[in-house]
């Protein structure tokens, strides 16, 4: 109750604050004029009266301050507070614009990498509870995600105990007929409770409903929300029609709201039921579908992996599976989620944190010096009676609008680098990448934000008042400031040595994420991709039914495409090089001992001039032949890698290697051994290869590359338009040059996109030690104009004025630099994920960084060392 | 420098209400009331007695009204609230209790 009236009261005095401030003056002044009126009475002179009745009154001022104080909020000295350091920096825009630029800078960095890791990382998967959805597979010693075959996982299904539901996803590439010809499309197809085990309901329509995943149950599609939108221009009549996929009729059922994305999928438009199994499909060995599962509560992760374990081995057991040595794969869906872009996102969050830090010291040097220069201001507010707690607070606000107006500026740079970052993703990663859609400033964002505002604040407040409490008030007043910066000289130095130190792991770690990007691109491919334009065909199973038939089209297509202007060479392959270490083959060799070795090789299909086209290089033998077709037997090229695992010491050419094709045994007589070509991604060594002729694999998919003697990009068009027209029914994507499709890998991209951002980290980080640097050189020159003047006016000569001042610099680069090298070579070891031919403790980065590091600091300590050896001592002298 | 006994902490707010329970008083004649009552051993510097009238007005123990002097000046008349009249005795209580106490004490040491 007190306590209210007493806020009441406040309140009241706080709207008539002038009438209150009248009355106290006027209740005062009569005051005054009595005691006045008291000393005449005793007999005093009137005019000494006066002098002495305002002596005992003391200060009005400092009176109307105490007794204002007693009645007024806190926050209304706050708003004092608040103006005048608005006032001051109005004095001094330099300042304030310099500080919160910076800030911004940092603050803007690192809220918007945070963003991504926050979409990445924090934000939930789009299901139901996603913390309980597992990615459950087969898992043998060479691949820990290997994916389920149909009979493994229905016997999974029955016996498992630990999830509540368990389905299957298989990617599917589809021939979509449209009004304009047909089109590829990406499709998925899932068993029946795939969408329920996610917790996923289409946002129109309806879920698969029991029994359509039975063999032979009707054909029924879910669309995308992208497909709904783009091909049936969101229509809720959509659903009920019927799409023509691969030739045969699907009816849609139900279409997925925006938000859903499965990225393990791909972007898949067409969702089916399995509702047909292929020959293969039905074989136990044949590994196609990838499992998710829920699991129950109270079910651990490790439990349920032994439970899945010990069924996969006894399915082992029971169907004497040999060859591989099977267990299960149990981990979090979000795990094979966001899993490869954990490490990056840290990395930069990591940088952007050190960034955020520099601009943080950095503001808060420019804060002490300028607390330093203030000195005298302190002091004459202190004498006119600003008790220690008024002055503080008065710096405490300022730190605070700092941080608050940096905070708030560097919000904006943060969305617009989270714009810019997010352009430098190319579209088709973006679909394997859902969580980029979520990027951009929400909750967590701004609570991020808030956090490193807080912290700048505590930081910008704290340090001017450290310095304000470590000195006597009464210091500041006398004229001259001769000495007293010593403690704004060592505070201010150690600063700029921490500075440099995170500027050196910054470069260090830009240098060598860069190193690893030189690298990557200049791995050793096995080919020239150069002047290569590259298109991806289609053909209709329906309407290629014969050999014959895909024969055909593969002559006439090399036959039309080798006429065209510029072209030199034209070959076909089934997937191009550098993009995964995926279609692989387990081989055997006949007439030697099989003990259920585990011999896995990358698989690819060729046309005969395909490696020539590429200009890989024949080591021995030769390449296929045109007329090496179905009718004769098997041929194969193999790769220098498989001749030296699987032939060592012998002359592969004319032994033989069996597989099974589709459940056939098979055998293929070695014709050639070509130089290792990087099949796989750039970042990975280069795996064992053979090459089977087109001609005898006779595949509907396959990938065109052309070699030109001009702009290779100048050919897609045509490429594409020849194409459509030998067979307007072909489908045609992706097209693109060798080159590019090199530069969208993900491992290019990857290291591309952290070296990219991290350099650019270094850079803010290097201009901000140095200009860290320079204004502690410059000021300490400033303070000890007089001692150089008076060093010079003794004979001392110029050269050892710069002796003096670049001995300081060099001082704080050492330790500084000394600071930063065994720093970094912490950081880079726990970044090494992303290093790529280069170690964390790589001599020539580090040696180039301190080398350039130490060179830019003498650099920019040399001009205030300049500016002190030109002075002239008689000025300085009289300056005092 | 005058060897004037300084006020006991906490003891001013008291010394104001007592002054003020016998008739409604401006700041200057409270300073002039404590001093006279005291025998001169008491001043109240202006510079604690205006923010103690602040506070005091603040709790609602005392309001201020303008009014005009025997001498026809306008001045400001602090008078007790019943609130205030409550407070002066359980401060004066208080005081009371200690003050015992400590004579208690120093009785004691001066018979030991």
């Amino acid at each position: 109750m007190r306590t209210f009236t007493r806020f009441m009261n406040k309140l009241s005095i706080l709207f008539s604050r002038a009438r209150f401030h009248s009355e106290l003056d006027e209740e005062m002044a009569f005051h005054r004029a009595q005691v006045e009126k008291e000393f005449v009475e005793g007999g005093m002179a009137p005019e000494a009266a006066h002098y002495r009745a305002m002596r005992q009154f003391g200060n009005a001022m400092k009176l109307r301050e105490q007794s204002h104080e007693t009645v007024a909020f806190r926050l209304e000295t706050v708003v004092h507070d608040l103006r005048f350091g608005l006032r001051q920096w109005g004095r001094n825009p330099g300042f304030a614009l310099t500080a919160i630029l910076i800030l911004a800078l940092g603050v803007g960095a690192s809220v918007a990498i945070f963003a991504f890791v926050d979409a990445a990382l924090l934000e939930p998967l789009p299901y139901a509870n996603p913390g309980r959805l597992m990615s459950v597979n087969e898992s043998n010693i060479e691949s820990p995600r290997w994916p389920l075959s149909y009979p493994d996982y229905l016997d999974w299904q029955q016996t498992n105990k630990s999830f509540s539901s368990l389905d299957v996803y298989s990617e599917i590439g589809y021939l979509l007929r449209t009004s304009s010809g047909p089109e590829q499309v990406q499709g998925a197809r899932v068993s029946g409770g795939f969408f329920q085990t996610l917790g996923v309901h289409p946002m129109v329509g309806r879920d698969f409903s029991p029994g359509e995943d039975r063999l032979g149950g009707p054909n029924v599609a879910i669309l995308s929300y992208g497909a709904w939108l783009h091909r049936f221009g969101a229509r809720r009549d959509a659903v009920g029609q019927t799409v023509d996929l691969d030739n045969t009729a699907y009816t849609i059922i139900g279409v997925l709201a925006r938000t859903f994305s499965f990225a393990p999928a791909g972007n898949a438009e067409f969702w089916v039921p399995i509702n047909a199994l292929s020959p293969h499909e039905h074989s136990r060995t044949f590994y196609n579908f990838s499992g998710i599962g829920r699991l129950r509560d109270g079910v651990t992760i490790p439990a349920a992996q032994a439970e899945m374990t010990a069924i996969a081995k006894h399915l082992q057991r029971q169907y004497g599976i040999t060859g591989r040595d099977l267990s299960a794969n149990v981990v979090p869906l979000s795990e094979i989620l966001v899993g490869d872009v954990r490490p990056i996102l840290l990395t930069l969050l990591g940088g952007a944190s050190l960034l955020l830090l520099i601009a943080c010291v950095n503001v808060a040097g420019l804060v002490l010096l300028r607390s330093e220069s203030r000195r005298r201001e302190v002091a004459i507010r202190r004498a006119l009676g600003a008790t220690p707690v008024r002055l503080v607070r008065q710096f405490v606000t300022e730190g605070l609008s700092l941080a608050v107006f940096g905070s708030l500026a560097g919000l904006m740079v943060a969305s617009e680098i989270v714009r810019l970052l997010a352009r430098l993703v190319p579209k088709d990663m973006v679909s394997n990448m859902p969580f980029l859609e979520g990027v951009g400033l929400n909750a967590h964002t701004g609570l991020f934000a808030a956090l490193t505002g807080l912290l700048a604040a505590l930081l910008l407040a704290a340090t001017p008042v450290l310095r304000l409490s470590f000195q006597k008030v009464r210091d500041g007043l006398p004229g001259g400031d001769r000495g007293t910066g010593l403690f704004w000289r060592r505070l201010g130095a150690n600063l700029v040595a921490v500075e440099l130190a995170i500027a050196v792991v910054l470069l260090a770690g830009a240098g060598l994420l860069g190193k690893s990007l030189y690298r990557l691109l200049r791995v050793p491919l096995g080919f020239d991709p150069n002047h290569i334009a590259t298109v991806q065909v289609m053909a209709p199973g329906t309407a290629y039914k014969s050999d014959e038939q895909m024969a055909g089209l593969y002559r006439e297509i090399v036959r039309r495409v080798s006429g065209l202007p510029g072209v030199e060479s034209a070959g076909m392959t089934s997937m191009l090089p550098v993009e995964c270490t995926c279609a692989t083959d387990r081989i055997q060799f006949p007439g030697r001992p099989y003990h259920g070795e585990h011999s896995e090789v990358l698989e690819r299909h060729v046309s005969p001039q395909y490696l020539a086209t590429l200009k890989a290089s024949l080591v021995r033998g030769r390449f296929f032949t045109e007329d090496e077709d179905a009718s004769k037997p098997g041929v194969t090229v193999i790769n220098n890698g498989l001749a030296r695992k699987y032939f060592p010491g012998q002359d592969p050419i004319g032994q033989r290697i069996a597989n099974d094709e589709f459940g056939l045994p098979h055998t293929w007589q070695i014709v050639g051994i070509v130089d290792d070509v990087r099949e796989g991604p750039l970042d990975v060594d280069t795996w064992p290869a053979e090459y089977f002729p087109l001609n005898q694999t006779l595949d509907h998919d396959f990938t065109l590359a052309v070699r030109t003697g001009q702009d290779a990009g100048a050919l897609l068009p045509v490429l594409v338009s020849t194409i459509h027209q030998i067979d307007p029914r072909l489908a045609v994507s992706d097209e693109a040059t060798m080159n590019e499709q090199i530069d969208a890998t993900q491992a290019a991209l990857l290291h591309r996109f952290s070296a990219w951002l991290v350099g650019g980290f270094a850079a803010v980080a290097l201009v901000l030690g140095l200009v860290g640097l320079y204004g502690v050189i410059a000021y300490s020159v400033s303070q000890r104009t007089r001692e150089i003047g008076v060093r010079m006016a003794l004979g001392a000569p110029r050269s050892s004025v710069y002796t003096l001042v670049m001995r300081q610099a060099g001082w704080l680069t050492l330790t500084g630099l000394a600071i930063g090298l065994v720093c970094s070579v912490g950081t880079s070891l726990s970044m090494r994920n992303l290093l790529f031919g280069v170690q964390a403790w790589d001599v020539t980065t580090l040696a180039s960084v301190a080398v350039s590091l130490g060179l830019a600091s003498l650099a920019a300590a040399f001009v205030p060392a300049r500016r002190a050896a030109s002075v002239n001592p008689t000025d300085a002298l009289r300056a005092e | 420098m005058t060897n004037k006994p300084e006020l006991l902490p906490g003891t001013l707010d008291m010394l104001i209400l007592k002054t003020l329970t016998r008739a409604p008083l401006h700041g200057y004649g409270i300073a002039l009331s404590i001093k006279r009552l005291s025998d001169d051993v008491l001043t109240v510097e202006e510079g604690s007695l205006y923010p103690a009238l602040q506070r005091l007005l603040l709790q609602g123990w005392v309001k201020a009204d303008w009014k005009m002097t025997e001498t026809n000046r306008r001045a400001r008349f602090y008078t007790l609230t019943a609130a205030g009249r409550r407070q002066f005795n359980i401060e004066l209580s208080r005081f009371e209790l200690m003050i015992g106490a400590i004579g208690r004490v120093l009785r004691d040491a001066q018979e030991a």
